[in-house]
């Protein structure tokens, strides 16, 4: 009886459409905008992932996360060289600052200060330029994404002058990094010169980054770095973690998403739902006739069954793969999009959420059919 | 000729609906018998529980009290799921919008029963397709009920009920969509084709224009059976 409830089906296209329309919307908006909000959540982990060679990070204890941390002073890098476990130790500043472009345009940027000796906290891959360059005076490398939102599309940044808080800075070069949360521009250059670009108070380390010696783990080296300075220590999954967390916790990103999530499912469920009752409603004499004819509830129900799951696969198939379309192309054609990806999890969870809107729309169809009596084809 | 045999024994049906608080009965006792090899008629006015005694009879509604036998089996005594299985072997249905399903073709119609019962889906619309030529419809058989005039999807019907050769067939105004001319050619092409002398058929109708077709005319007025014989009562 299967093919014959396919054909019953798929030979409505009205509603069979709007059937496949109903749970592909559901399943696109519920992927789409999941993924948008995984990555975008992520964001708050780039800052600690784009310098893969620190496995530490210390900070003041009041620090919360990258963007969010309170300087310290210069001797706490010593202190922390001198725990025993840990190899080896470098400064980091992070400040925000004001960037004027040639053509007159303002910008706010991040500047990254990375230790003048080894460049470490520098991100690895070069687009242009190299390591050396952040050598030259008033160098600044930076990030691709930068370079995307400061100049118009295959203009050459290297070489270009900035007012970077009314100094001097020349581009020499670009990095390719994930965006942060807010995708704001990033220009790293040494700590020397990031201590002139961005004056501030006495205290202007804002992180240490920091390696664990071998046979030790970041764990166990992180515990020995607060319990002898008294300073905040993290592994790097840890602080990314953080990140993640304080944006989880301090805006209502999470929220929105989950209204226009639960938004998708309820619309779906709807559209299903009213389509599916149309279309049973329209079979219920067809329906009655195959109860009277000797076709049982059992083979009611599978075929009642076989329609959703038509529906449900073919639909949540479309929805995922527009999902995968829209998600590849941004990531490829935006730099707000950059770095974007689906992880497994989410076409697994919306296929869950499609199936229980297929249970719950079928098993609404369903009740009517069952409850209509074969001899009501014969009123 | 061959012996024509009781096929059916209705023993003091009664039927009662609930409306609100109220019980209507509207079948009073009845008893009769239906053999096999006739053409039956049940007539009778609106209201005069002719489509309930049919349902009854065909095993799709439950009589609030008697019993009735079909082939030697009392049908309500069976469960639920056996009830189904003993339409599906031994009853075919003739409705009076046809209840055709609209994306299936002609041919794909007349095969449900067998696909019902399990036969592969190739197997059974051939054989629809069979039973469609002995309608006289073969060229039709590829399509769908809309593409059909109504005497032509009635016989679709009229395939679909034959199909698995049950040995009751029971008919609900098959000829009321009709007009007169469709009307008639169904109801000679049901005789020649349904009619057998193993095969019970029973008709509800109340279109004067085909009483002439009947062997046996039951007639029914307000629940109860007031005329039985070859021909419509002179009033």
């Amino acid at each position: 009886m299967t093919w014959i409830a396919i054909r019953m089906l798929t030979g409505d296209r009205q509603k069979f459409f709007g059937l496949l329309f109903g749970v592909a919307f559901s399943a696109l908006l519920i992927s789409q905008q999941l993924t948008i909000f995984i990555n975008l959540i992520e964001r708050g982990a780039t800052a600690v992932y784009n310098i893969p060679t620190a496995n530490i990070w210390v900070m003041d204890p009041v620090s919360r996360t990258p963007d969010v941390a309170l300087p310290m002073p210069p001797t706490a890098l010593d202190k922390v060289r001198s725990v025993n476990g840990v190899e080896w130790a470098s400064p980091l500043l992070r400040s925000g600052a004001t960037v004027r472009t040639p053509e007159g345009d303002l910008e706010g940027v991040t500047v990254v200060g990375v230790d003048d000796a080894t460049l470490i906290g520098l991100p690895k891959k070069f687009i242009k330029g190299s390591r050396e360059a952040l050598y030259e005076p008033d160098a600044v490398i930076i990030d691709s994404v930068g370079a995307a939102k400061l100049f118009p599309e295959g203009f050459d940044p290297i070489g270009v002058r900035l007012e970077l808080n009314d100094r001097r800075a020349v581009i020499r070069g670009i990095v390719d990094v994930d965006p942060s949360f807010t995708s704001q521009v990033i220009l790293y250059t040494r700590y020397s010169n990031a201590l002139a670009f961005v004056p501030g108070t006495r205290n202007r380390m804002s992180f240490i980054l920091a390696s664990a010696s071998d046979g030790l783990t970041a764990k166990q080296v992180t515990t020995r770095i607060t319990e002898a300075t008294g300073l905040k220590a993290r592994t790097r999954e840890e602080f990314a973690r953080d990140g993640v967390d304080f944006i989880i916790e301090n805006t209502g990103i999470p929220v929105n998403f989950g209204i226009t999530v639960a938004l998708g499912f309820i619309v779906g469920v709807a559209i299903v739902g009213l389509t599916f009752s149309l279309f049973i409603r329209d079979n219920i004499k067809q329906f009655g006739a195959l109860k009277a004819i000797g076709v049982t509830n059992n083979k009611i129900r599978m075929m009642v069954a076989a329609q959703a799951l038509l529906v449900g696969l073919v639909g949540y198939g479309i929805g995922i793969l527009l999902a995968a379309i829209f998600i590849a192309s941004g990531a490829a054609n935006s730099p707000d999009f950059k770095g974007f990806y689906t992880p497994w999890e989410i076409p697994v969870l919306t296929a869950l959420v499609v199936m229980t809107m297929i249970l719950i729309t079928g098993w609404l169809a369903l009740r009517s059919v069952l409850k209509t009596e074969p001899a009501e084809v014969f009123r | 000729m061959s012996e024509k045999r009781t096929a059916i024994t209705i023993n003091g049906i009664v039927k009662e609906f609930s409306a609100g608080s109220q019980m209507i009965r509207v079948l009073h006792g009845i008893d009769a018998e239906i053999r096999s090899g006739e053409l039956t008629y049940l007539v009778g006015e609106s209201g005069s529980g002719k489509t309930t005694m049919i349902s009854i009879i065909a095993g799709i509604l439950y009589p609030t009290d008697g019993s009735v036998s079909v082939f030697g089996q009392d049908i309500y005594s069976l469960s639920d799921n056996d009830l189904v299985r003993f339409r599906l072997s031994n009853i075919g249905f003739i409705f009076q919008q046809y209840n055709l399903i609209p994306t299936l073709t002609a041919a794909e119609n007349a095969s449900v029963p067998l696909v019902a019962a399990g036969m592969k889906r190739d197997e059974a619309v051939e054989r629809g397709r069979a039973m469609l030529d002995k309608l006289n419809i073969a060229d039709q058989a590829d399509k769908l009920p809309r593409q059909l005039s109504g005497g032509q999807q009635q016989r679709v019907a009229i395939a679909r009920a034959l199909v698995h050769e049950p040995r009751l067939v029971v008919c609900d105004e098959p000829t009321a969509a009709l007009d007169a001319k469709s009307g008639r050619r169904v109801m000679d092409l049901l005789r020649e084709v349904a009619l057998a002398p193993e095969r019970t058929v029973i008709i509800v109708t109340h279109d004067n224009r085909i009483f002439d077709l009947a062997d046996r005319i039951l007639v029914m007025e307000d629940g109860r059976i007031t005329h039985d014989g070859t021909e419509m009562p002179d009033h």
